[in-house]
């Protein structure tokens, strides 16, 4: 076969792929989904061959040890991992049947529609009222800006705290506060997945109640997947739980997937077990 | 305390620590306090020499000066039949202006008068004829501040050896000192036009360097990939903020002065040679532009390091709500990094004020009497006025000089504090 002739033939199975992906991603059951997902720091293989399926508007848990790659996994469904300048993906993202890798796609897009809560509360510099609109406003909103900044924090929890002093600095807040702050934010742009990376790593057990009550609000609108050290949180809240586990060579994979009253009682594999059992991690 | 918490009583808690370890402790403790007096030492030195720079400085620009006059004010007075008791500044303008006529040549006077009529020149400006041109006080002799005010005996005893000497004390730096432009005369002779050359060339320096530096700063630390090409230029930077200053005079001097003369003497713009316009590309903006050259470097690096300084929490946050690059530098980024670049560039900038090699090198005028009117000026700056003052061989000049030195301290001590001022501004906004 000439060399054209190979061009030719991998374009159209690329394309033949893509159509496949097209039809048969999305049947509105999922709200994103992880195909064969290879996640590269430079040379380093971080996280190998992941295949996961989110469901909408529940909260899936992402579990493992440390360096497991789950917040790697998690970045890489809203493409915050293209800030980091070696990281690279392989494999596909599907969301609404399209890959968010492919290279027509705007990250920038990817990140309004897929928001994200980071481990430690990072509000604005700004006031509480700024730090909610602005993410809206930064991609077009021209509503109502009072109504769209009580709506969020309403849905936040936090109207009740802040209403007062919605002027103030965003810094000004406790720290769960803060971090329910973030996450007003977060809604503010009507996001339909909110990515959460150990949202509550910095909080007291208080805070922490809070914001688990508050995703469990959230979640009749939002798919959550959230990243998680405390298996007792994950138990709590998620109604899904992937287990991420390393090799011996230091990449991260999924090991098991599962509702998660089965992955905390009945798991399948003995790793799992292990895990969730407090025997390693 | 509680008693659960207090320790049971009768137990020994003490560690018995042997001699070995108590020899050593003290040998430890000499050395750590002789290192401490080193330290010491080192403090005081540097404290001491910036002590001796300033008080010798001081002494120059004050202290006593003895003047002599060309014609003594006493002959003056009564050649117009006033009283020995008064002074020239009591007479009335018709008497000053006749002293003026009868002590000065026919054609002076013609001059004078057809320039402005005595009849409408004031008191003021008639006295000021006087002085100028008839009284004429030369400096004579001068001592230093510490003198005038320790030995004045023997000061004294030194003027009344010289005729018609009187004794004044005085400052150096005055309001006629800063208001005077440059003469020959060490008595009038002002830093006007430095000083308004200075002023002029770091505005347009700062105007130049600012917006290139903190561009290309934004540029290095939030767009550039971290390849080989990148590296090299930052490297480069890195390189060109120890270059010796006088090699950029060079730099400055062969494309600013010579390559671009028609752009930096203004003839493209359309400026013409008139007296304060030079006509040639030994102007203001060459200045300007060869300092910028200079201080870029610092203002990247500076900018560089205040960009490197913003959380990349915040810059998360703001990716992660859909921001695009351009959005989260000017949002986030530069709100909080712009107290640390307005610092650093402050800082860069006073370095560019204090320069005075480059501008030599590019023909900076060192004897200018008129005042910079713009950018296609001839000009001098501080630093320059300071250099061709503390080369003349007379007395005087020295004082004009370490007037000029306390001028320029005053000049850079502004800018400081200005920067410090801004950085507790900026900063107190940004705390919680």
């Amino acid at each position: 076969m000439s060399a054209t002739g190979i061009v030719a033939h991998l374009r159209e199975r690329a394309a033949t792929r893509e159509a496949e992906a097209m039809e048969t991603a999305y049947d509105g059951a999922y709200a994103i989904e992880a195909r064969n997902m290879s996640v590269y720091y430079g040379a380093f293989r971080a996280v190998r061959e992941v295949d996961l399926h989110i469901h909408p508007r529940k909260i899936t848990a992402l579990i493992g040890p440390s360096g497991c790659g789950k917040s790697t996994v998690l970045r890489a469904f809203n493409r915050m991992n293209d800030l980091i300048p070696s990281a690279r993906v392989q494999g596909d993202v599907l969301f609404h049947g399209r890959n968010l890798y492919a290279p027509e796609v705007d990250p920038v897009e990817v990140r309004r529609r897929i928001g994200m809560v980071f481990q430690k509360p990072n509000p604005f510099p700004k006031s509480i009222y700024d730090n909610v609109l602005w993410g809206a406003r930064i991609n077009g909103y021209t509503g109502n800006a009072a109504e769209l900044v009580e709506r969020s924090l309403r849905a936040a929890a936090l109207w009740d705290e802040v209403k007062d002093k919605l002027k103030q600095s965003g810094l000004s807040l406790s720290g769960g506060q803060q971090q329910r702050l973030c996450i007003a934010r977060a809604i503010a742009t009507r996001p339909e997945i909110i990515l959460m990376d150990e949202p509550c790593s910095s909080l007291d057990p208080i805070a922490t109640l809070k914001i688990e009550d508050l995703m469990r609000e959230l979640v009749e609108d939002y798919t959550i997947i959230i990243v998680t050290h405390n298996m007792q949180q994950a138990a709590r809240v998620s109604d899904y739980t992937a287990f991420f586990n390393m090799d011996e060579d230091r990449a991260g994979h999924l090991v098991e997937y599962d509702v998660t009253k089965t992955i905390f009682t009945t798991p399948k594999e003995q790793r799992t077990e292990d895990y969730v059992t407090g025997r390693f991690g | 305390m509680n008693a659960a918490c207090a320790p049971p009583s009768g137990v020994d808690y003490r560690v018995k620590l042997g001699e070995e370890f108590e020899q050593n402790l003290s040998s430890r403790n000499r050395s750590a306090s002789i290192w401490q007096l080193i330290f010491l030492a080192a403090t005081i030195v540097c404290v001491v020499a910036l002590l001796t720079l300033l008080i010798k400085i001081v002494n120059d620009a004050f202290g006593t000066v003895a003047y002599q006059n060309e014609i003594d004010p006493e002959t003056l007075l009564r050649s117009v039949g006033a009283s020995a008791d008064t002074t020239l500044a009591d007479l009335p303008k018709e008497a000053l202006a006749e002293i003026f006529q009868a002590n000065v040549s026919a054609g002076l006077f013609r001059r004078y008068n057809t320039e402005k009529p005595f009849e409408e020149r004031t008191q003021e400006e008639v006295l000021a004829l006087v002085n100028e041109r008839v009284v004429q006080p030369k400096i004579v002799k001068t001592w230093g501040l510490f003198e005038s005010l320790l030995n004045r005996g023997a000061i004294e005893a030194q003027t009344a050896a010289i005729p018609n000497a009187t004794l004044e004390f005085r400052s150096w730096v005055s309001a006629e000192f800063l208001a005077n432009p440059q003469s020959p005369e060490p008595e009038t002779a002002g830093a006007r036009t430095a000083i308004r050359g200075s002023l002029l060339a770091i505005l347009v320096t700062f105007l130049v360097s600012f917006p290139i530096g903190v561009g290309a700063a934004i540029y290095l630390e939030e767009y550039a990939a971290d390849n080989r090409l990148n590296r090299l230029i930052q490297a480069n930077v890195n390189n060109l903020a120890g270059v010796p200053s006088i090699i950029y005079g060079m730099l400055g001097l062969a494309i600013f002065v010579r390559l671009l003369e028609p752009v930096t003497s203004g003839v493209a713009f359309g400026a013409v040679g008139g007296g304060e316009t030079s006509q040639n590309g030994r102007t203001i903006l060459s200045a300007a532009l060869t300092l910028s050259l200079l201080v870029l470097p610092l203002i990247i690096i500076n900018a560089q390091e205040a960009i490197r300084a913003v959380p990349r929490s915040l810059r998360q946050a703001s990716f992660g709500l859909g921001a695009t690059r351009w959005q989260t530098v000017w949002n986030h980024v530069l709100p909080y990094a712009i107290p640390g670049i307005l610092t650093g560039t402050i800082l860069a900038i006073s370095r560019a004020v204090g320069e005075t090699a480059p501008l030599i090198v590019i023909g900076a005028s060192t004897f200018i009497t008129v005042d910079p009117s713009g950018p296609f000026s001839k000009f001098t700056t501080l630093p320059i006025q300071i250099y061709q003052w503390t080369s003349r061989p007379q007395d005087e000049f020295r004082n004009l000089a370490a007037a000029a030195i306390l001028v320029l301290l005053v000049l850079l001590l502004t800018l400081n504090a200005a920067a410090i001022i801004m950085r507790n501004r900026f900063s107190q906004r940004r705390v919680s």
